[in-house]
């Protein structure tokens, strides 16, 4: 596996982007759509703590996990430590930002069961990144869900505005916007694809 | 295979436990914020323990600010003007404050943590708000679903109220709720008699607190109550006054009547009090009384379905078409309502239609 971070960096932003092409992470990708400030906040907070988490992950399973032969424990150890982090980011935020904490309300403490996040974790491993790989993989991947959410709560607030028919609204039309942007990013995958 | 089962253990034990630490760490550092100071009103000064949301600092130290949500930000009573030390304006405060309320520095005392030292401004009345214990003198029924609450203060044993705010009654947990409620209700009595208050309750379906009040409460029973709160009163001017009532609404201005007539005020004043049909009247000879006692009252109930049966030779409809026939002077004239948001809206609109000023037109909406 010798790709350049780099491209994995843009690969995991548009060709492979994480909520689009695997489908990881849809709970509050729909739920938290419906307005584009607060998506804005919570994609910041999700490509933030992303980043984090896949580089610690990183290092617990290369020095930790491996040596001492508990690679059988990687779920359950990349959960806590997620879970971990999402509250010390929530204890600093608080202490820093209260404005920030309050407008992000409920949604801080609900990125531990982003499963985007496990998602990259477990991708990188699978994929034998090295240390900036996986870096880069997951601030891509935390952009991509970033761009991602803010598409579809663009899309959203104009819809709300048109007459939908009554077995679409809601979710039903969210998850087939979802689709179509979905097809539209994969528009971009005759540049560069990773697996 | 056992021991790996323990190896297991161990190590995610110590790992979690390791992550614990360091969160108990960071929360150490972070949240505690010591010892700080509130200076109220430039008088007062309290020394408390940082960390916690202004309002619940202030009920631990006996100053009771009115909130009717318990501080989840979502009533926008517990408003109070802090000069220094809170912080950014939060976006959760916003939809409660006015601009001129942000320019002033007034916050959500529930959604202002205590970090730093603070000074804040609170009203005078403030500190006449506490938490009494009363118990049950008598209970009246005053139509079919209106019961009338007479309460004896036990401990503190009197207390100073103006005439027109209300207290938080608080209901116990019994069958049908688990949780201890609190729900604000006008006081009917008249200040001066100051070791006991009178609410005047309407039947809720399904309410937690009416439930209670109706089918659980007996005369003798104990219940606990705060207060009392709230900017609906009389306001010292010579102007006419025009009392709008609806339902169960009539509490507060029974007591502002009756306060009244205890000053012997020679003010003009009308009170219109609107109702569905003649079972829903109540207190009718009590006001006709005051009509007799007051040198310038009227009371005009006005019914909005009158039953067929009974011939009623009173007005009929809603109140706002038959405003003009009791206003005499728009622009020096003013309102006191209280009913529904709704018949609120419609009083208020009919009345600045006629002339009356926006600020002299005072409400408490049971909202």
């Amino acid at each position: 596996m010798e790709i350049s971070p780099f491209i994995i960096f843009l690969a995991a932003i548009f060709t492979s982007n994480i909520v689009l092409t695997n489908f990881l992470g849809m709970c509050s990708f729909l739920s938290v759509s419906r307005e584009i400030e607060s998506s804005l906040g919570l994609g910041l907070a999700v490509f933030f703590v992303l980043t984090f988490t896949t580089a610690i992950n990183f290092v617990v399973y290369h020095y930790l996990l491996i040596p001492l032969n508990l690679i059988y424990l990687q779920y359950i150890i990349f959960i806590i430590i997620i879970a971990a982090f999402v509250q010390l980011t929530e204890l600093v935020i608080e202490r820093f930002s209260p404005v920030l904490y309050y407008s992000l309300g409920i949604f801080l403490p609900l990125i531990t069961v982003n499963c985007a996040i496990l998602g990259v974790s477990l991708f990188m491993i699978i994929r034998n990144y090295s240390f900036i790989q996986s870096v880069l993989y997951g601030a891509g991947s935390g952009l991509g869900w970033l761009l991602a959410i803010l598409a579809l709560a663009g899309i959203r607030s104009r819809v709300k505005y048109k007459y939908v028919p009554a077995g679409l609204q809601g979710a039903g039309l969210s998850l087939i916007i979802t689709g179509i942007m979905a097809l539209a990013f994969i528009g971009f995958s005759g540049i560069v694809v990773i697996q | 295979m056992a021991c790996e089962i323990i190896q297991t253990v161990f190590i995610i034990s110590v790992i979690t436990g390791f992550l614990a630490l360091l969160l108990v760490i960071a929360e150490a550092l972070f949240v505690n914020y010591g010892e700080c100071r509130i200076k109220i009103n430039g008088k007062k000064e309290l020394v408390v323990q940082g960390g916690g949301s202004l309002l619940s600092t202030l009920n631990d130290n006996k100053i009771f600010l009115a909130s009717a949500c318990g501080g989840r930000g979502s009533c926008g009573f517990c408003k109070c003007t802090i000069s220094s030390g809170a912080g950014p304006l939060l976006p959760t405060e916003k939809p409660f404050l006015s601009e001129k309320e942000i320019s002033d520095g007034v916050r959500l005392s529930c959604q202002v943590k205590v970090k730093q030292d603070l000074s804040i401004k609170i009203p005078e009345e403030i500190f006449n708000i506490r938490k009494f214990r009363a118990e049950v003198a008598k209970i009246t029924d005053l139509t079919y679903d209106i019961k009338e609450l007479t309460l004896k203060l036990v401990e503190p044993g009197t207390i100073s109220f103006k005439a027109g705010q209300y207290v938080q009654l608080e209901s116990p947990a019994y069958e049908k709720s688990r949780q201890s409620v609190q729900r604000a209700y006008s006081i009917s009595s008249n200040p001066y008699q100051d070791d006991m208050i009178q609410l005047i309750i309407r039947r809720v379906p399904e309410g937690i607190c009416t439930t209670y009040v109706f089918d659980y409460l007996k005369e003798g029973d104990k219940i606990n109550f705060t207060g009392p709160f709230g900017d609906f009163f009389i306001r010292e001017t010579e102007a006419d006054m025009l009392f709008i009532a609806g339902g169960s609404g009539k509490a507060p201005i029974k007591s502002m009547i009756e306060f009244l007539d205890k000053i012997g005020s020679r003010r003009r004043m009308v009170y219109l009090f609107g109702a569905r049909s003649t079972k829903d009247l109540y207190y009718t000879e009590l006001f006709r009384e005051y009509e007799k006692k007051l040198t310038n009252f009227s009371y005009v109930p006005v019914l909005s379905q009158p039953s067929e049966e009974c011939e009623w030779k009173g007005r009929c409809g809603y109140i706002p078409p038959f405003i003009p026939e009791f206003l005499r002077d728009p622009v020096n004239t003013e309102a006191y309502l209280c009913g529904s948001p709704g018949m609120i809206d419609a009083v208020k609109k009919a009345l600045l239609e006629l002339g009356v000023p926006d600020n002299k037109i005072y409400f408490d909406s049971f909202a």
